[in-house]
């Protein structure tokens, strides 16, 4: 069984991002770029599914500009084998990326795909969805717990609004992970030097056949507005007071 | 314009989220059609009936809904598309699982979790944990929408006196199967709808010192949140996690204790009216927010304000 798992780009969770004066976007010039945490947490469960005999092999998958290869070479020196590069410059949106990832679907026929709940740059949760949808797959969303069944099914576990949810689902599935699904492992330095010598295979959306051009077109990039700062107050007693006379929130 | 909105509810009465949903979709305007899909959801039904603005409830009464599947719901809701310009739920997990789903299966793009809506085909949300506004515009044919519940005014509840429709049931696309279910009991109100809320970090501790939250979320009838933190060392369940990957709220007060303030965390409350912060370190970049802070050990602090509360 083979496992094929997305990994994006972003900036690193840890940066303030600035917005562009003009309006256009989020500045991203020098600054930090890591792996998208929740798929971290989804290259490490594709990982121990092949540590536990489960999957044969696990390919990294990443679309966009060349840079995106460092994320995949970070997901080969966690444990994937080998890479998937679909190059392009064009500015890519969820529903082009599981067009983009169904025809690679297609050619590799893995039996499980591993995508983050949410991308936390666009903070868009859609990829995994419409990835599954397109596959005509089930899909298990939100996931913290995967276990795989003999019988061509698996049981997933979900973060849904009240607490769990576990569902028995058919194979060949879409998983997206949440938070609680596993703590990622860091790369040694040995299996970073590693994984410079895994393949990574580069393909563009012509050989694929997709048309990956936008749908949805950014007029602005704003910032938020900024809350006023408030005040430090002395005792529990004038919180108290503050919030009865001053705010009337009590 | 022509709007199908999938209904919240948990086939007696509907979700709060589904009001707010509700708003949003009369700012885009037209005709409004809820679809309440469940199982024994006829009193959902008759609930979705009577908001002011629905013109048409579409009822899919199938044992096939009684768990939201998204497989099975997707494929209902692209039955029932037709001539729709807009097909909207609330954002919740419900929502989120199923409507990209939606918009995949009729090749349009989804907008996730609007707070604003400009235009009929313009809409504003937030990208990067909140610190960017994106205003968005779709050439879609059908516009496929998520509305973030504090972006909008709750809509009333009462007067209206739509009709309800039966439709068929889609059929089983035969690829899930709901197994169970493990929901956290308490008797609060919803953490998304809840006019206070109570968060407590890892700066609580433990589970059980949680119990001090509960006191003062007791004396003020406020819902008890949490930080990521909070939930990922298991003092809490993972359904209390306010925040960029959890639950974004805005009530009217919002006490965060022992939470430094990450930008993941303030992404799902900064939109509060009043914000508290209790912390022992002056420097936690919670305070850079909060309206009223207090530089204490909460292990003090709170019970002393459980006390103060009952003068
Ligand atoms: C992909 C991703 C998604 C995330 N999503 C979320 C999310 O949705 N929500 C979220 O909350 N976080 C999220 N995070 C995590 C976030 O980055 C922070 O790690 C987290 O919010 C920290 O939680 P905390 O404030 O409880 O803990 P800490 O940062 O450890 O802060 C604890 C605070 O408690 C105070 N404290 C300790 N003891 C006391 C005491 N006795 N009295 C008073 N104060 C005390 C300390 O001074 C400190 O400020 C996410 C992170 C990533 C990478
Ligand atoms: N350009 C990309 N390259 C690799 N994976 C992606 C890309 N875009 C989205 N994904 C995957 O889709 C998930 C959800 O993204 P989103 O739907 O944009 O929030 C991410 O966590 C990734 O697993």
């Amino acid at each position: 069984m083979k496992v094929l798992v997305a990994v994006k780009r972003v900036v690193d969770f840890n940066v303030k991002i600035r917005v562009k004066a003009d309006g256009t976007g989020v500045e991203t010039a020098n600054v930090k770029m890591s792996m998208n945490p929740f798929d971290e947490i989804g290259v490490e469960e594709a990982v121990r599914l092949k540590e536990a005999g489960k999957a044969t092999e696990v390919i990294a998958i990443s679309l966009g500009l060349p840079q995106v290869q460092e994320t995949i070479r970070t997901a080969l020196a966690m444990g994937a084998d080998r890479g998937i590069f679909v190059q392009t410059n064009v500015e890519l949106q969820p529903l082009a990326v599981a067009k983009l990832m169904k025809a690679v679907v297609d050619k590799e026929k893995p039996e499980i795909c591993i995508l983050g709940k949410q991308a936390i740059d666009d903070d868009a949760n859609q990829t995994g969805q419409m990835l599954s949808a397109l596959l005509g797959w089930s899909q298990g969303c939100f996931a913290s717990k995967l276990v795989i069944n003999g019988d061509g099914t698996a049981n997933v576990t979900r973060e849904v609004d009240g607490g769990l949810e576990t569902v028995t689902l058919k194979l060949p599935l879409v998983l997206t992970t949440d938070l609680r699904l596993n703590e990622p492992r860091y790369a040694s330095l040995p299996n970073i030097m590693k994984a410079k010598k895994k393949p990574i295979e580069t393909l563009t959306p012509e050989q694929l056949g997709v048309d990956p051009a936008p749908r949805l077109k950014t007029l602005k990039v704003g910032e938020p507005p900024k809350r006023k700062s408030g005040v430090k107050v002395k005792s529990v007693a004038e919180l108290v007071d503050k919030l009865r006379n001053e705010a009337k929130v009590i | 314009m022509r709007v199908l909105l999938l209904a919240e509810h948990d086939n007696a009465a509907l979700k709060p989220a589904t009001l707010n949903a509700v708003t949003a979709a009369r700012e885009i305007g037209g005709e409004l059609v809820l679809l309440v899909a469940g199982q024994d959801c006829r009193s959902a039904a008759e609930a979705a009936a009577a908001v002011p603005g629905v013109t048409k409830v579409l009822l899919a009464d199938d044992a096939l809904y009684a768990h939201r599947l998204a497989e099975n719901l997707a494929k209902l809701v692209v039955q029932l598309s037709g001539d729709y310009t807009h097909l909207i739920a609330p954002a919740t997990s419900s929502g989120k699982n199923v409507m990209p789903r939606v918009a995949a299966l009729l090749d349009v793009a989804q907008i996730s979790e609007i707070n604003a809506v400009v235009s009929p085909d313009t809409f504003i949300r937030t990208i990067y944990a909140g610190n960017a506004l994106a205003t968005v515009q779709s050439g879609e044919r059908i516009k496929v929408i998520t509305v973030r519940m504090t972006g909008f005014d709750a809509a009333p509840s009462t007067g209206g006196s739509a009709a309800i429709e039966a439709v068929n049931a889609a059929g089983d696309a035969g690829l899930s199967r709901f197994v169970g279910q493990e929901l956290s009991k308490n008797e609060r109100p919803e953490l998304t709808s809840a006019r206070i809320v109570v968060s407590g970090g890892r700066g609580m501790q433990s589970g059980d010192n949680f119990k001090l939250l509960e006191a003062v979320a007791d004396k003020l009838g406020a819902a008890v949140g949490a930080s990521r933190a909070a939930v990922d060392a298991g003092f809490v369940p993972n359904d209390y996690q306010v925040g960029q990957t959890g639950k974004v709220v805005a009530p009217d007060l919002y006490i965060a204790v022992g939470i430094s303030g990450a930008i993941q965390h303030l992404a799902g409350m900064k939109d509060s009216k009043v914000i508290v912060a209790i912390n022992k370190d002056e420097d936690a970049p919670i305070f850079q927010v909060a309206d009223y802070g207090l530089v204490a050990d909460l292990f003090q602090a709170v019970p002393e304000l459980t006390k103060e509360l009952s003068k």
